[in-house]
């Protein structure tokens, strides 16, 4: 096992998280710094991801590191019916790191018990992603100034949606306000609420995504009703569509209202909201890159340069 | 007609362990967790005893077999008032409660189906997070079951 592995967000304390973040805004000052001369990073994707991969994959090669692996489980020996232990332990051989998504919740912290080579989780089912999380942190400094006393609506997916779910985790330190608006099915677990009421994180839920909770918000998180999490598909028709975010609906809004959604959406951010300068997930995105070169930095134990700034929230 | 005695429920052991204090609804599970049902030493399994404590209790004795500390508090997540009696010629030499350990690696089942470790051949493990109440996360996915939901392999 590696020290360096970064599986879970709660794997990195708030002094770290704080560190990354003023790295992050290094590398965004500082894209094209090659660093990683000569390293090898696998990224292995045995779920599909447009985002998460290639922003990964700019991220090794902005830092001037090499990249192999796979986008599709289907053409690899998982296939055959390789199990996941021996695919990890095959490919520690030829790199210096993995970054891997997987569709099964736990393979990766499964991953970093059969190597000793550092490993990034990408996404492990409806489990953890924690560098959705240093971009979404990236992201909530950047555009708020600050991380604490913010109030943040998580809207659509909160019982599958992992991105929501390592959030909520990661703004334990930052005394936040959050409200949770989702439908019956689709409401935060148990275990989630028990966390917040055991750091003394205070929470609301609705199940109508109201003015009122719009309007008194720092930030807004829309998130997917992803169909992939569903077995009973009449369930997500009927869901679906219900809480949708229109321009419309932001009239009232507070000034540094942002919009975030960790991408990609379908229909629950209408398309006229694009062009308000509240909305911010295509930035968010971009953000991704310099959260992600941070993170492989970590991982392989190099020493970035921090962005000066009075990041001390 | 008059009501045995309690001692007549079962036979006196010469050498062995005896496990008392086994809630009745579980006593078959902890008899697989402890692995007696592959054992060729004498067993003797009671069920449904009167118990002051439980109402109803199992009890379970093993001649000639002294078990180590870590099998025996195996059964603690299903069993965790159950107490120990070793036995040497006839004389309860020990007797002491199982504790339950921090984690539990392979005896539970993870009820999420998209875990890890129903897809991997690999052992599980669980983390306890409640001792009150006897609640285990999984190592992997981090779903959480109270003991008594739990499924055991």
């Amino acid at each position: 096992m590696n020290r360096n592995n970064l599986v879970s967000i709660s794997d990195i304390s708030k002094d770290e998280i704080l560190q990354l973040l003023r790295q992050t805004q290094y590398f965004e000052q500082n894209p094209n710094h090659k660093i990683l001369d000569g390293r090898v990073v696998a990224t292995l994707f045995f779920e599909p991801s447009t985002r998460t991969r290639l922003s990964f994959e700019t991220a090794v090669n902005r830092l001037g590191g090499r990249v192999i692996g796979f986008s599709d489980a289907s053409t690899t020996s998982s296939s055959k019916g390789e199990t996941l232990k021996d695919t990890i332990k095959m490919v520690s051989n030829y790199v210096d790191l993995i970054i891997m998504r997987h569709y099964l919740e736990g393979a990766a912290r499964y991953a970093t018990e059969v190597t000793d080579t550092p490993i990034i989780n990408a996404g492990d089912g409806a489990n953890q992603h924690p560098s959705q999380t240093m971009l979404d942190l990236y992201s909530i400094y950047k555009t708020q100034g600050r991380l604490e006393n913010l109030n943040i609506t998580l809207v659509g997916d909160l019982k599958y949606g992992r991105t929501v779910h390592s959030l909520l985790m990661a703004m334990q330190y930052f005394s936040p306000t959050f409200r949770f608006v989702a439908c019956n099915e689709l409401q935060m677990p148990q275990e989630y609420k028990a966390f917040c009421d055991e750091k003394g994180i205070r929470y609301t839920e609705h199940t109508d995504f109201s003015e009122e909770v719009i309007n008194t918000s720092d930030i807004i998180y829309m998130t997917r009703v992803q169909r992939e999490r569903f077995t009973d598909i009449m369930e997500y028709e009927r869901v679906k569509n219900l809480y949708n975010l229109h321009n419309s609906m932001l009239d009232r809004s507070r000034d540094n209202l942002r919009i975030l959604h960790p991408l990609p959406r379908v229909t629950e951010i209408a398309l006229d909201v694009d062009d308000n300068p509240k909305a911010y997930y295509f930035q968010q995105a971009q953000n991704g890159l310099y959260a992600r070169q941070a993170l492989i930095c970590r991982a392989l134990g190099i020493e970035v340069p921090e962005a000066a700034n009075d990041m001390n929230a | 007609m008059t009501t045995p005695k309690k001692e007549l429920a079962v036979a006196a052991l010469r050498c062995g362990t005896v496990i008392d204090h086994i809630p009745s609804n579980v006593l078959f599970k902890a008899v697989r967790i402890l692995g007696i049902e592959n054992m060729t030493n004498h067993v003797t399994i009671g069920n449904n005893l009167d118990s002051d404590k439980l109402g109803t209790k199992g009890i379970i004795k093993i001649a000639d077999v002294e078990f180590p500390e870590a099998t025996l508090n195996r059964i603690a997540l299903i069993a965790p008032r159950a107490k120990v009696n070793v036995i040497r010629d006839y004389a309860v030499v020990e007797k002491h409660r199982v504790t339950l350990p921090d984690s539990i690696v392979g005896i539970v089942r993870c009820g999420n189906p998209k875990c890890i470790t129903n897809n991997e051949p690999m052992k599980t493990r669980f983390e306890v997070i409640d001792r009150d109440n006897v609640t285990i996360r999984c190592h992997y996915c981090g779903h959480t079951v109270n003991s008594k939901e739990a499924q055991i392999d």
